[in-house]
């Protein structure tokens, strides 16, 4: 007989917070008023009280369901990053749904249960959960995507990104059972403790290489990467956000404690396999962006390049290769968030407005909002003192450390082309004339708040990085020791 | 906490640029410059005790300050002043003031932005100069690329954009690699030593073990440098930028942007490289020397005032380079001298090429002619302009050209012969320049209206005369300042090459080289002040 295992909340609290949120807002879109605004409110309180509740959980270490969840300080890390990402993506959410006439409860219970589906994968302590977690984030954002029912293009996003999602899915499953079937068991630990004794085990390392694909797809790694550009396109613009920012932080968090914890063994194979999907994300995303007009789509090809960057941290390993992405993915997140948001806020009569020519003399008739898109894309460049710039910095630093000189050299080099797309929007909101379309920025409160969370948020990691990035090691140190 | 004088000097500008942004409205344009011009103002006063009270005696670091920034990566906010910084600060606040001033009428769209992207980019060039911590430098060099950029793209010519984003790419292809050198340092220093930090004087009394690694990061230094400079052939921005620059912008990237580059040859690669410094000088000699009479000849068949004047700094600026690498006092003192002269008279050439555009709009030389009769004043300082910027005996620009010569004739004498023709050159295209736009008669009828010197050009191009003159007439209390610090660096690089040279000795010694054993080592080790750079086989 299986022995039940003792049922021990408090590890998933943080999640479960998330989750309840989720369904309270469920329960509550039933009843009156018609106006969804208050749901809105709901969510983002329970994002906060799950943002809160990770204060007093800090160097607690709770452990659940025989080690399947870990409530670790990199699981709280992670939640942290997840509950600011989604919250961000609420607030740009209240004004743009109404706006575009798709306000709904389940938006929010969507967005909640896929928060709750990202931060249990950052406490998975076994592939079950991994798997589970990933389900539960893929399968609403899929429903996030394709919000926009009369757009096709949203279809189109929802449609794609369920049917690549579901089959790269499928990838990780076999890689699990395939782990399973060489090591006994789906328990990172004991993963780790069975693999050790085989090293170079067939089965392992093919089970490592669906593993890889099933999660280079959710973080968007070159090969894996041709859904992101539809997607973030189709999308709503909030999703899109989350979508960049939140779920890729989640994948993230996953492959770092699998790669880091259950497959040590395999370091070398697999360190191998990233240096050069690390060397191909960065420059393919790079290179492509550079063609494209639609700065939805450019930023979907960019935040493929900032992949390629953070795999760089991984390859480079260690405590200081993975604090680096830790460090990144928060400045990623405030960064990309707060240039989704900007993105969001300006407006053609006849829909979004997402095509670089609308931007064209933004700085005249709207300079704050310009001022403040100038500002993430100039952290995305890696512009000090701003957040991009000194996550650049720890990565690169970590990858020299570990002696990888010129995947650096090609990361460096990349960044400097990387410069030249982001600077043109910047040139065509400040040095053109606008392009006779009629562009207005929509004022929004909420919108405004996430804007100015975000710029705190990239000032901050940019002028004061120490503190934060003390905090990524911490959270790290235990995995990579 | 005290607060000292750089810190006040570097970031008094930010401040004021933030001040400004939340304050002062958009509409208010007077207000705008006014405030711009007191900040700028304001931080010049500010900068004035580090003329008074710097100590020319002392060759190390004066007014420094050190704090945590994020002690867990070793970096450190580390700043101070040496004798070859301290003219460079002085002359940055000195000409921020002048070229706010001189872009008064010419920047009439958008004022709000033009001053806080000026007071922004002061901030930034000051602090590239007293940084001594290579992360905190970085942040400095790689922050002000964005003013730049804007006051390019925004208020410069038809050809802006290109302009602007050639400018900023250059920059940061260079400075990536640099980035990775800087790193690499970083963990090489802290693997040999035990202490992982970004201390520039820390890290400058680390010896690298001359080889591979030392002449990989000299390379990713000299590169950012080089193009910064802009050594040739990494020079092809600069005529776009200069070009296509507003005035103001055009006035502080010749007087103070370009000086980063060789102020960085000097803080960084000299002393922190000296190995390959001496190996590589050769070629920065060749490179310098090309410069110098390619950038000559160009501006000579220029029929654009302002591209004449840009291919100019070419010229110039080789110049410095060529003082640098002699790593002779009298050839570094001169190049430090010349970089301000550079900033001097080439900020003030651009200053009124801006002046007469104002009145014409067009910078064609063929255009002109005869301008004496019509403006006698500006035609006069134009002359003096033009004068300094060639080297004329009294004025600014021969002492700096000078003592480079003198360095690079002890050197080698061809290598001054041939640097000597740079300076007549520079007389060919100057003087040919203002007998085509001064003298002769007056071609053009539009040129007979033209309105002489307003009053506030006078106070915007006196100030820098006086300065012109004065180091032209007294320059002792500029190269002295900078003597003792240039001695300190060239005894410091001086030690370190033979002592990584001694150290590294047995283990080179191959066949090839035991030939010659001694030889090499031994100028080195002399007393003197000045290192040998003649290729030890023959």
């Amino acid at each position: 007989m299986i022995p039940a295992p003792s049922v021990d909340l408090g590890a998933l609290l943080p999640s479960l917070i998330v989750f309840g949120a989720g369904v309270l807002v469920l329960l509550l879109d039933l009843l009156p008023p018609r106006s969804k605004e208050h749901l809105g409110g709901v969510a983002l309180a329970g994002l906060v009280v799950a943002l809160l509740s990770a204060i007093p959980l800090w160097n607690r270490d709770a452990r659940a369901f025989r080690d399947m969840v870990l409530l670790d300080n990199y699981a709280l890390f992670f939640d942290i990053v997840i509950c600011y990402a989604s919250a961000l993506a609420v607030l740009m959410s209240l004004d743009y749904l109404r706006r575009n006439g798709v306000e709904s409860g389940e938006y929010y219970a969507l967005v909640l249960f896929s928060t709750s589906g990202m931060m249990l994968l950052a406490s998975a302590g076994d592939l079950l959960v991994v798997f589970l977690g990933i389900e539960l984030m893929s399968l609403s954002l899929y429903v996030l995507a394709g919000l926009f029912k009369l757009r096709l293009a949203s279809g189109e996003a929802s449609m794609k990104y369920f049917l690549l999602g579901a089959f790269a899915t499928s990838f990780l499953l076999y890689g699990i059972a395939l782990i399973y079937g060489a090591t006994g068991s789906t328990n990172f630990d004991r993963i780790a403790a069975a693999a050790a004794g085989r090293p170079h085990d067939a089965l392992v390392t093919i089970g490592l290489g669906l593993l890889l694909v099933g999660f280079g797809f959710k973080i968007s790694s070159v090969p894996f990467h041709m859904w992101a550009p539809d997607v973030y396109e189709g999308a709503p613009t909030s999703v899109t956000a989350l979508i960049a920012t939140g779920s890729k932080a989640a994948a993230f968090a996953a492959l770092i404690r699998v790669l880091t914890v259950a497959l040590k063994a395999a370091q070398p194979d697999w360190s191998v396999l990233l240096w050069a999907v690390a060397a191909v994300t960065m420059t393919a995303g790079n290179v492509i962006a550079i063609a494209q007009s639609n700065l939805k789509r450019m930023l979907a090809y960019s935040s493929i390049a900032h992949v390629g960057y953070m795999l760089v941290g991984l390859v480079a390993g260690g405590v200081s290769g993975a604090g680096a992405v830790l460090f990144y993915l928060l400045a990623y997140t405030f960064t990309t968030a707060g240039a989704f948001g900007s993105i969001l806020l300006v407006e053609r009569s006849d829909g979004e407005a997402v095509e670089v020519g609308d931007y064209a003399g933004l700085a005249r008739r709207h300079p704050v909002l310009a001022a403040t898109l100038a500002l993430f894309l100039l952290s995305l460049v890696g512009i000090p003192p701003l957040a991009g710039f000194v996550g650049k910095f720890y990565l690169f630093g970590s990858a020299v450390r570990a002696g990888y000189v010129w995947l650096t050299v090609l990361g460096v080099l990349n960044s400097a082309i990387a410069a030249y797309y982001y600077l043109r929007v910047i040139v065509y909101m400040y040095m053109r004339e606008p392009e006779g379309v009629d562009v207005r920025l929509v004022p929004s409160f909420a919108g405004g708040v996430a804007l100015a969370i975000a710029i705190v948020g990239i000032v901050l990691l940019g002028v004061m990085p120490a503190p934060f990035a003390d905090l990524a090691q911490v959270a790290v140190t235990p995995l990579v020791r | 906490m005290p607060v000292g004088v750089l810190t006040v000097v570097t970031f008094l500008p930010a401040l004021g640029a933030l001040l400004i942004m939340l304050l002062v409205p958009r509409r208010n344009e007077p207000a705008l410059r006014w405030s711009g011009l007191a900040v700028s103002v304001a931080t010049f006063v500010a900068s004035l005790p580090l003329w008074t009270r710097f100590d020319a005696g002392d060759a190390d670091m004066q007014f420094e300050e050190i704090m945590r920034w994020m002690p867990g990566f070793g970096v450190g906010y580390h700043v101070g002043v040496d004798g070859i910084s301290v003219l460079l600060v002085l002359l940055t606040t000195f000409l921020m003031p002048v070229a706010l001033a001189s872009a008064w009428r010419a920047i009439e769209d958008r004022t709000k932005e033009f001053v806080i992207a000026m007071l922004l980019l002061e901030t930034g060039m000051i602090g590239v100069f007293v940084s001594l911590d290579l992360f905190l430098f970085l942040v400095f060099w790689e922050a002000m690329l964005i003013p730049m950029y804007f006051v390019i793209g925004v208020w410069g010519g038809a050809n802006r954009v290109y302009a602007a984003i050639k400018f900023v790419l250059y920059t940061m292809v260079g400075s990536a690699l640099m980035l990775v050198a800087i790193l690499a340092l970083y963990y090489q220093h802290g693997a040999a030593t035990g202490v992982y930090t970004f201390d520039l004087p820390t890290l400058t009394r680390y010896v690298i073990a001359p080889g591979r690694a030392q002449t990989l990061m000299f390379l990713a230094f000299s590169l950012a440098f080089a193009i910064k400079v802009p050594l040739f052939p990494f020079h092809t921005w600069l005529p776009d930028a200069h070009v296509e620059a507003p005035t103001a912008g055009s006035v502080i990237l010749a007087g103070v942007l370009l000086k980063m580059g060789t102020y960085g040859f000097l803080r960084f690669c000299l002393p922190l490289f000296p190995d390959a410094s001496v190996d590589y000088g050769p070629w920065v000699y060749a490179l310098a020397v090309i410069g110098i009479i390619y950038g000559a000849l160009v501006s000579t068949v220029q029929p654009d005032l302002k591209k004449l004047v840009a291919y100019s700094s070419v010229s110039h600026l080789g110049f410095v380079m060529l003082g640098l690498f002699t790593l002779t006092p009298q050839g570094m003192v001169g190049a430090v001298i010349q970089m301000i002269n550079h900033g001097l008279s080439t900020g003030a050439l651009f200053l009124m090429v801006g002046m007469i555009y104002e009145r014409r709009h067009t910078r064609l030389i063929a255009e002109f002619g005869g301008l004496w009769g019509v403006i006698p004043a500006f035609s006069a300082l134009f002359l003096i302009v033009c004068l300094s910027s060639l080297g004329l005996p009294g004025l600014n620009g021969f002492v700096g050209e000078f003592l480079i010569l003198v360095g690079a004739f002890t050197v080698d004498k061809w290598l001054g012969a041939i640097a000597n023709t740079g300076i007549i050159l520079a007389a060919v295209y100057l003087l040919w320049m203002y007998q085509r736009v001064a003298l002769g008669e007056i071609r053009h009828e539009a040129n007979r209206r033209l309105a002489d010197l307003t009053s506030r050009e006078w106070a915007v191009l006196v100030p820098v005369l006086l300065l012109i003159v004065w180091i032209g007439v007294y320059p002792k209390p500029f190269t002295s300042k900078t003597e003792v610090s240039v001695q300190a660096l060239i005894a410091q690089v001086e030690s370190k090459a033979s002592v990584a040279r001694n150290k590294t000795a047995p283990r080179v010694a191959g066949v090839e080289r035991s030939q010659e054993p001694s030889r090499r080592g031994d100028p080195r080790l002399e007393p003197t002040s000045r290192l040998s750079l003649q290729p030890a086989r023959p």
